[in-house]
């Protein structure tokens, strides 16, 4: 078992009080696995990708553990996460545009940033890494403005991989990109996987479509905690939480057209995390909530691998 | 009702605008009253820039773009008719404000004589057409709704004027999935109810979803247009076939999309005019950028 959460708690600091932004998450990742991580925005999923390798300042640990490979990070330290930071757990940013130095060379800046890390540049294997990606080797002698997007988000991939992480994070790295970019750096990331340069991954997005096709399994957040994770297919093809129903029942995918098949949204919005209500949080929203939803309900396994938190499923 | 045709727009670029660059290169469509263009194209296509020329808010370097036979005029008379929702809602309103304010803006600069009650009610009224409940978004600041109330705002605001063409300019890519499609039906309504809607967008699915016809630009270039049906049912240039296979589905594998060398369209292609495969479905050259025009 490559990652274990375990009843991880984050919570935001602001003047009204704390934003539960994470509350109470427990889950666990084998090796060689991608989670698609899905939700809509502020459902905690860049938070709990964040908590896993650093904590913004305004982000405190409440609780919880988190466990990689056998050893706790110390995800609430800011200064003992650096051992862990780039060798064990390591992040694709959303903006990878602004992610790169604009005033070095590429190459450059990955030989210093290897050196500020004590390690040597290996030039063979960085331009392997590099066509893999369908990179120029010519890269390494421009500049970050000299790149398209996709090059960047991919040159950028390629970087935060170099010492082969334990746990990749990538956080709606394609989100930025077009549809065919995002194909090739979709297609990147699981090459990563198989070839072994990274054990798990994270894989955070809102578009349900594109996780289907990378992750092996999905989970899907709503409102600081675990509504269901599943393996892939059995999220698209059987969903068991409402919130996951409803949420594949308003994608339009081509060749659905409004004059055929009018498609609805959900009514309402999610609940303030500042102060959250009891019970399933998804409650006010849900077409079949009932009586016993004023209860929390817990995170049951209700086939193999099929993790669900709703009393009607 | 719009007409675009022949429309290129160039910019200057380099250090002292030495070079230019042809954003928008030869576009001629157009969109009927009550029916949804959607202008699909990726990143660099032009087609914001084609939104920008037909909202007056970049120039046009040749040919011309008409509503109802009108040239592009910014001013009040062709606002009056002509406005655009843009991407972000949230960078459209002042946040020290309150988001109402925004119709207050169209009342000063368009019906300054309209009595106060008369112009509650017609906020209110519309408000409701944008399926919101006024006494849920009215008085509230910007921070206090959704990115969807926002969005679905701004419409409320260009339909209190006598509007007749609506450029949607990625209007629901910050939305979120479980919000961005009741944006989309609501654009659906106001189609049938006689407006013409530009809907710009690099999201095939979405534009599927919506549109009586589509037309799909390529650095610049219209590569396909027609039905929409036709377009994705049988896309017929090989850009448009490679765009769609790269569009991740829920219930079906990736596809590549099979590399097309042939053209039967080529001997067109030197004249700049595209072929018409069936009435009302035009494919420009397929040969890319080996194309002689």
């Amino acid at each position: 078992m490559s990652l274990q959460v375990n009843d991880l708690r984050v919570y935001y600091r602001t003047l009204k009080g704390d934003v539960k932004a994470l509350d109470g998450v427990s889950f666990s990742m084998e090796d060689g696995e991608i989670l698609g991580l899905a939700g809509e925005s502020g459902c905690g999923k860049t938070t709990l990708g964040k908590s896993l390798i650093r904590m913004d300042g305004r982000m405190r640990h409440m609780g919880g553990t988190v466990e990689l490979d056998g050893r706790e990070l110390p995800i609430g330290d800011d200064r003992r996460m650096n051992d862990f930071r780039f060798r064990e757990v390591s992040l694709i940013p959303q903006y990878s545009m602004s992610a790169m130095n604009p005033t070095r060379k590429i190459g450059r800046m990955v030989r210093e940033l290897l050196r500020s890390r004590g390690a040597t540049l290996d030039l063979d294997e960085l331009e392997s890494r590099l066509s893999l990606v369908e990179l120029p080797h010519a890269v390494l002698d421009r500049y970050p403005i000299e790149l398209s997007g996709g090059m960047k988000q991919r040159m950028v991939m390629v970087i935060s991989t170099l010492l082969d992480p334990s746990l990749l994070i990538a956080d709606e790295v394609t989100s930025a990109l077009d549809v065919s970019t995002q194909k090739a750096v979709a297609r990147a990331l699981i090459g990563f996987r198989d070839a072994g340069f990274v054990k798990s991954m994270i894989f955070v997005t809102h578009d349900l479509a594109l996780t289907s096709h990378i992750a092996d399994t999905i989970m899907v957040m709503y409102a600081g905690k675990l509504a269901e994770k599943a393996p892939a297919t059995a999220i698209v093809k059987k969903p068991r939480h409402p919130y996951t129903k409803l949420l594949l029942d308003s994608l339009p995918e081509v060749g659905v057209r409004y004059t055929e098949k009018r498609l609805a949204g959900i009514a309402g919005s999610p609940p303030s995390l500042l102060d959250p209500p009891a019970g399933c949080r998804f409650r006010s929203r849900c077409p079949i909530a009932g009586e016993e939803c004023v209860q929390e309900p817990p995170m049951a396994e209700i086939e193999p691998n099929h993790f669900v938190a709703c009393w009607k499923a | 009702m719009l007409k675009l045709d022949n429309v290129t727009k160039v910019y200057k670029v380099g250090a002292f605008g030495g070079k230019v660059f042809a954003a928008v290169d030869g576009v001629s469509f157009d969109v009927q009253a009550g029916e949804v263009v959607s202008l699909i194209g990726e990143s660099g296509s032009g087609k914001s820039t084609i939104g920008k020329m037909i909202l007056g808010l970049a120039s046009i370097t040749g040919g011309s773009i008409t509503v109802d036979g009108v040239p592009v005029k910014p001013g009040k008379d062709y606002y009056r008719h002509v406005q655009g929702v843009f991407q972000d809602p949230f960078s459209c309103y002042n946040p020290v404000f309150k988001a109402d304010r925004v119709f207050q803006m169209i009342k000063d600069a368009y019906y300054p004589k309209l009595g106060d009650k008369e112009w509650d009610e017609r906020v209110r009224s519309t408000i409701r057409d944008v399926r919101l409940d006024p006494d849920q978004v009215l008085g509230r600041y910007p921070h206090q709704l959704s990115g969807g109330q926002l969005q679905r705002l701004l419409i409320a605001r260009a339909l209190l004027l006598d509007l007749k063409l609506l450029v949607a300019d990625e209007i629901t890519s910050m939305l979120d999935a479980s919000t961005r499609i009741d944006v989309l039906n609501l654009l659906a309504e106001l189609k049938e109810r006689g407006l013409g809607v530009l809907y710009v967008t690099h999201d095939l699915s979405l534009g599927n979803y919506l549109a009586e016809r589509t037309v799909v630009l390529r650095r610049g270039t219209v590569v396909e247009m027609g039905a929409t049906g036709k377009v994705f049912g049988d896309p017929l240039h090989p850009y448009t076939r490679q765009l769609l296979a790269a569009v991740p589905r829920l219930h079906a594998p990736w596809e590549d999309a099979a590399p097309t060398q042939t053209c039967h369209y080529h001997e067109n292609a030197a004249s700049g005019a595209m072929f018409e495969a069936e009435p009302g479905h035009l494919v420009a050259c397929a040969q890319l950028d080996a194309c002689p025009k």
